[in-house]
């Protein structure tokens, strides 16, 4: 199954390499891994897709914290979260094919960035199958996908976050899940009436 | 040693040069002695470590260094520091390092590294050994700046030692040690250890825990080498003599659980004795503490202990479900953890079962092979248990690996922990000669004794050199039987006696310790076995026995990898080591 793991990690040389090889270790295959500044200075958020048993999420979160550089590491499988990737994909398109994908990109909310005579690109943010499911729909249409730059999966826990750093830095914890936060949570859900 | 000032620097902020940094931080750490090897990466250092008071046992080859520091660690229970150049002097450290991560032991090793400026240029003797030594290191770093060098060294000294103890190594570049920096020794103390944040031994776990142990019928306790590294043997007796619970030890954990104890086993796994694994595999509950469930002492998984609950109380939360499916898992200092569950528990005077486990036991327990007919024929295990016997089993043994290792931890009773240094993870030939002088480092006024094979001894032979140079007061015993013995064990069992490429010459050993000023004595029959070893022991300085053992004799009784503990080859019949029926 896919395990995401959300880890905080000194900003250093060479700490990639640490998490990175600690999967190579392990023979398990990373899917996607992005990261970036978090924000504590200093310190870089990693989200982690590992391929692996239903069961190694303990092992791979325990052997993670083993690492001197990583200072907190989430399951987030275990949680409720949010979940985006951002994809930017080149179609061949000539002016007189380009209208169709314009109503493509409307529907999936995606936009066109770039226009070029014999090509465009689209940019699209969204959970993972929103971003396949595009693909899918422009290759059904026998549009011909010439590139397609995709980050991976971010993730962020809902709500409550639980990082140790800011529990460190005394950053006082948000307070527990009301029915407003709830209503808003509905407002920024995922629309999903997207095309099948 | 008299030039050597005991500098003062470590009271007040200093200017020094990067090298008299890495020395005076050392310095301040406690350590007194190194194990290296200078060059060109490294001379800057070498330079300065006349100022300071900290012995340098120059070695021969430099995994002998990483294993001195590495016997000098497990012998002393401090950090071994181990000290090498640039480039293939970083290189020649992997296996020691490797040896030293499997077997959970605190080394800080120190390389050379060549100027910042050049990093990566393929510069003479550059290899990036940071990224070489990632996956075997508990941690590593590259210090390319004089002011970095001690909290680094004191922050990797911290890592070493802390938690699940490990190698650490530290790079620095050749203009880092030339560099001058003010030196604080008190302001580079690192951050206090961050324990693991996954360790947990909830007081309802612990009660968890301490239901399970008083209503076990058959429990077994698994005694591994964290009993040592936690200093957790005294609460493990409690714990046994309390419940009366019969006690097995893994081979790093020998001597954590003293061998003449009654509820003492013995080694358990591919070479235990026949009723430590059938204790195991009978038993309803087993508590582990401070072990992995390492392949070589759990054969098939699938039919290990299959009808016992298993508690396991362990510092590393990665080894918890590891290998065997847990149903406590306590984690955290062995020790500490025991200290929790003891109050729960209110004794029991007798136990059924260890009367079922004695007599399995049988006469096998009091094998005494001194009673033996001498048949004029020298068994390596001969050698062990006269050994034992000779020392009262007080002597620090260093092992080799192979199967004198086997016949040592079957035959030399440790009652003390850090009294058996072995290489258990990785099993490195080669490492009992150099671990054996870090260990006597370590401890000068202990008895120590090498033993190796033939295979083994010559892997890392030269550093016979560093004991002559050293004058240094080691026994060392060849178990000599022209095979890689136990590659031909597997042959003769599982490859239809096909001996390739194990028999092996060797040396006249007694005339290359003579050539290294060493005296010897080379032993054929049992009988010459105790005259040697006097000579050996009465002897101030170092001694070489090369022991004639039977070529073709096999450690008994073996589990073959990946069969069930019961599953196991016994002795046969002809030998004249002979197991009672009980046994059999």
């Amino acid at each position: 199954m896919l395990h995401t793991f959300v880890a905080l990690v000194e900003d250093k040389p060479g700490v990639l390499t640490r998490v990175a090889s600690l999967f190579r270790r392990l023979n398990i295959n990373i899917v996607s891994l992005t990261v970036g500044r978090s924000e504590k200075p200093g310190t870089s958020r990693m989200t982690i897709v590992a391929e692996a048993s239903p069961t190694a999420g303990h092992r791979i979160m325990a052997s993670l914290y083993k690492l001197e550089n990583v200072l907190q590491v989430d399951d987030i499988g275990l949680h409720s979260s949010v979940s985006r990737e951002l994809a930017l994909i080149k179609v061949a398109a000539t002016p007189k094919t380009r209208s169709h994908i314009f109503e493509l990109a409307e529907v999936f909310r995606a936009r066109i960035v770039d226009l070029a005579p014999e090509s465009l690109m689209i940019e699209i943010t969204g959970v993972e199958s929103k971003i396949e499911g595009l693909l899918q729909v422009l290759n059904e249409s026998e549009d011909c996908i010439l590139e397609v730059s995709r980050t991976g999966r971010m993730v962020m826990r809902r709500g409550e976050h639980t990082s140790r750093v800011l529990d460190a830095m005394r950053v006082p914890e948000p307070e527990s899940e009301t029915g407003a936060d709830a209503a808003v949570r509905a407002v920024i859900e995922e629309p999903s009436k997207l095309p099948q | 040693m008299s030039q050597k000032k005991d500098p003062a620097i470590l009271s007040n902020a200093t200017r020094l040069t990067g090298a008299e940094i890495l020395w005076a931080t050392l310095e301040g750490e406690g350590v007194r002695e190194v194990f290296g090897y200078p060059g060109g990466a490294i001379l800057p250092a070498y330079d300065a470590l006349r100022k300071f008071p900290i012995r340098h046992i120059l070695v021969r080859h430099e995994q002998g260094a990483v294993h001195m520091a590495d016997g000098y660690a497990r012998a002393s229970g401090k950090v071994g520091v181990a000290i090498a150049t640039s480039g293939p002097g970083a290189t020649n450290m992997v296996t020691g390092i490797a040896n030293a991560m499997l077997d959970s032991i605190p080394v800080l090793c120190i390389t050379g590294q060549v100027s910042s400026k050049v990093l990566g240029s393929d510069a003479f003797q550059e290899v990036d050994i940071t990224g070489i030594t990632l996956p075997v290191t508990k941690h590593n770093y590259l210090v390319t700046r004089a002011e970095d060098i001690a909290p680094v060294l004191r922050e990797a000294m911290l890592i070493a030692r802390s938690g699940r103890p490990g190698p650490v190594l530290v790079d620095i570049t050749k203009d880092a040690q030339q560099a001058t920096a003010d030196f604080d020794f008190a302001a580079a103390a690192p951050q206090p250890h961050r324990p693991h944040p996954m360790l947990r031994a909830e007081s309802e776990e612990v009660l968890k825990a301490a239901a399970l142990i008083r209503n076990a019928k058959r429990p077994v306790i698994l005694s591994g080498h964290g009993v040592i590294r936690s200093g957790a043997r005294e609460q493990v007796i409690a714990l046994a003599e309390r419940m009366q619970i019969p006690v097995a030890s893994t081979l790093l954990g020998l001597g954590g659980f003293p061998a003449s104890h009654p509820l003492s086993l013995g080694m358990m796994g591919m070479h235990g004795e026949a009723w430590v694994n059938q204790a195991i595999q009978q038993a309803d509950l087993l508590i582990a503490c401070g072990m992995r469930f390492d392949d070589r002492v759990t054969g098939s998984l699938a039919t290990f202990a299959v009808n016992a609950k298993k508690i396991h109380i362990e510092i590393d939360p990665a080894e918890i479900n590891k290998n065997v499916r847990i149903d406590v898992a306590l984690i955290g200092d062995l020790a500490e953890v025991l200290e929790a569950v003891l109050p729960h528990l209110s004794g029991r005077k007798s136990s059924a079962w260890v009367r079922e486990v004695n007599a399995m036991k049988g006469e096998c327990a009091v094998r005494d092979i001194q009673k033996l007919p001498d048949t004029g024929h020298l068994y390596a295990a001969h050698v062990m248990y006269d050994l034992w016997n000779a020392t009262e089993g007080k002597a620090i043994v260093a092992t080799d690996v192979g199967q004198h290792q086997m016949w040592e931890a079957q035959y030399y009773k440790h009652e003390e922990p850090r009294t058996l240094i072995t290489s258990g993870g990785l099993g490195t030939m080669g490492f009992a000669l150099p671990a054996g002088i870090g260990a006597k480092v370590a401890q000068p006024d202990k008895e120590v004794w090498i033993i190796a094979g033939d295979g083994g001894f010559q892997m890392t032979a030269a550093e016979l050199s560093t004991i002559a140079q050293e004058n240094l007061d080691v026994n060392i015993a060849v178990v000599n039987n022209g095979y890689l013995g136990m590659v031909r064990q597997w042959q003769e069992f599982f490859y239809d006696k096909n001996y390739e490429s194990s028999p092996i010459l060797s040396p006249d050993y007694v005339k290359l310790a003579e050539a290294h000023g060493i005296p010897g004595a080379t032993v054929r029959t049992r009988a010459e076995v105790l005259p040697a070893v006097k000579a050996a022991r009465e002897r101030k300085g170092p001694f070489l026995i090369n022991f004639l053992v039977e070529k073709e004799d096999s450690v008994y009784p073996m589990i073959p990898a990946g069969s069930a503990l019961h599953e196991m080859i016994r002795r046969p019949n002809h030998n004249p080591l002979v197991e009672t029926a009980q046994d059999a």
